[in-house]
């Protein structure tokens, strides 16, 4: 088969049909794979959320809500049920003063505002050193850990800044973010409690006290 | 050529990492663990292997003048097509390999052989070698990715070798992919000088 | 003051050859010669910025109102790559000396993932807009002029000097790349 000659009509026309060919399989692969990649970004998070707060037979991505902090951050509660009671509340909090920005983390607590769990899910933390915090402020070591601590009775600082909390060696600056985080969490749920601007979606009541 | 020596090019004599030194920004970029070299190997390779069968079969339909913007048309639809299908089945490794994955169609290995071997040859041919040299791609980011992971982090495809606080980290960072890949391909050499 | 954080971050901190590993193959290709990098710098810096600019005004009028998103990669390299002939024919006519001495790289910008991964970044800065694109696009083209123009004249020293000869070439040259990678690291922080 000779090849196709360069005129300016066979350019455009294959170029073009080209283009539509690739357009139309890429819609059809996107129609294809619309439903999976939502289904794993929804994974994604429940397993975040099953991870930091305790057993759970409600779906907490159908009961989320959002609320605002006082910073101006936009933090998502995934509140967690088991046979209609709250029993944790997943919380998706985030701080601007990583050492090299943003970091968001799944924080998990019970109705009562004592620490469960937690999970980080993004950060650009220096590796080996703000990194550490996925598993350091979790550890049973010394003053390193926040689980079962509970932001009102206990200050949840790094020990420079006058807390309880051991900051990671070296890396004091991502340290304190991360507490940040799990302050902003706090306050705004605390904050909802007092002043309710969202109702649940079922009429359970909520169960433990400020 | 027979198809052996068609297939097996891309894994010594012609590898595009070793040899050619081509696709150097992903293999830095994306290999500091063996998962994330082979993962982001197997994608080119598909890529690779698919546009290298588009083009063969439809070489003679395009102008010569255009060839250049068409191929990339090509590799980018199926780079697209790669992209959404990680993202839907495997997420975790879609995540790791962010920004690289759509940077596959700036792969002057893919164009490359688009250009050079696919626009030339025949469908059957240009397939094998397709699979040839981006396996051969793979094998070298699995390399160098598990180098890295080991040297960085005590781990191999995440199985402890030896306890992180032992492991250099600078080898999973940025330094250490140059400096780890520029040993890498020492070796090579003196190894080829003496075969 | 975020425009200066963004420079910043952009020439030291997060440079886009150093740390990001994106223009690595002209990075490595181009820097034998501190002349031939400022050419390619130059090069590169204009097609960035305009890539940037055409690139985020078809991710803001026409994928996103569409809904077709994933068209993004096909989209941007296409826009790239006639941007490229584009620079290529206006060079020809307006500094043919220019042209000549920039001879084979011209073509090559098509492949520098450091452009369409700039174009692609760009969009994902907060609240992104087009003078942030912009100046984001500027500086990631310093950025990879100083890490060339840098390792050019290193590579000029490195020819003059007895080398192994297993290391001798892209060898040196790769582990060179990785002890200034180590030093921009100093930077990282500042922002």
């Amino acid at each position: 088969m000779a090849k196709t000659e360069s005129t300016l009509k066979n350019m455009v026309l294959t170029l073009l049909v080209i283009t539509c060919v690739a357009g139309a399989s890429l819609g059809f692969m996107y129609e294809l794979t619309k439903g999976p990649i939502e289904a794993a970004k929804a994974a994604k998070q429940k397993a975040a959320i099953t991870e930091v707060v305790p057993d759970f037979n409600n779906n907490p991505g159908e009961e989320v809500y959002e609320l605002t902090s006082k910073e101006g951050f936009i933090l998502k509660f995934f509140p967690a049920k088991k046979d209609g009671e709250l029993v944790g509340i997943a919380i998706e909090t985030m701080t601007n003063k990583g050492f090299s920005g943003d970091i968001k983390i799944m924080l998990g607590i019970k109705p009562d505002g004592s620490i469960i769990n937690y999970q980080v899910l993004e950060h650009k933390e220096t590796p080996g050193l703000g990194t550490k915090m996925a598993d350091w402020f979790k550890t049973d070591k010394g003053n390193q850990s926040i689980i079962a601590k509970h932001p009102k009775t206990n200050k949840l600082l790094v020990s420079k800044d006058g807390g309880e909390v051991d900051a990671i060696t070296a890396a004091t600056i991502s340290s304190r973010a991360f507490l940040d985080a799990v302050r902003v969490a706090y306050e705004t749920y605390t904050e909802n409690q007092s002043n309710p601007t969202v109702t649940s979606n079922t009429s359970v009541e909520e169960g433990g006290t400020e | 050529m027979s198809q052996w020596n068609n297939f097996s090019k891309g894994f010594f004599k012609e590898n595009a990492v070793f040899t050619l030194l081509l696709g150097m920004c992903p293999t830095l970029g994306v290999t500091s663990s063996a998962i994330d070299g082979l993962g982001m190997g197997l994608a080119t390779t598909f890529v690779l292997v698919m546009s290298n069968l588009v083009v063969a079969l439809i070489k003679n339909l395009i102008p010569d003048k255009v060839r250049i913007p068409a191929f990339i048309v090509v590799i980018a639809t199926f780079v697209t097509i790669v992209e959404m299908t990680m993202q839907a089945y495997v997420p975790a490794l879609f995540d790791s390999l962010g920004l690289f994955i759509p940077l596959i169609v700036v792969n002057c290995l893919v164009l490359g052989r688009a250009e050079a071997y696919a626009s030339k040859n025949n469908i059957g041919s240009s397939i094998i070698d397709g699979l040839g040299m981006g396996l051969g791609f793979a094998m070298a980011l699995t390399i160098l990715g598990a180098i890295r992971e080991l040297l960085g982090s005590g781990k191999i495809f995440g199985t402890v070798i030896f306890p992180e606080d032992y492991g250099m980290l600078v080898f999973v960072l940025a330094p250490g992919a140059f400096i780890a890949l520029g040993y890498l391909i020492a070796f090579i050499n003196q190894v080829k000088k003496e075969a | 003051m975020e425009y200066v954080l963004i420079v910043i971050s952009a020439i030291f901190v997060n440079n886009i050859v150093l740390s990001q590993f994106l223009g690595i193959c002209p990075f490595l290709g181009v820097s034998k010669k501190i002349s031939t990098g400022i050419g390619m710098t130059g090069a590169v810096t204009f097609v960035m910025v305009i890539a940037t600019i055409v690139t985020f005004f078809i991710q803001k009028a026409i994928l996103e109102p569409f809904k077709v998103e994933y068209l993004q990669t096909i989209t941007f390299i296409l826009v790239i790559a006639s941007l490229v002939q584009l620079v290529e024919i206006i060079l020809k006519k307006v500094s043919p000396p220019l042209y000549q001495a920039l001879g084979v790289f011209l073509p090559l910008i098509t492949t520098n993932c450091a452009i369409l991964g700039v174009a692609i970044l760009a969009l994902k800065l907060e609240d992104t807009n087009i003078v942030k694109s912009v100046v984001f696009a500027i500086s990631h083209a310093v950025g990879f002029g100083l890490a060339l123009v840098t390792f050019a004249g290193i590579r000029e020293q490195l020819d003059l000097m007895d080398i192994p000869k297993g290391m001798k070439g892209t060898p040196i040259a790769l582990v060179v790349a990785g002890l200034l990678a180590l030093a921009f690291m100093g930077f990282a922080g500042i922002v």
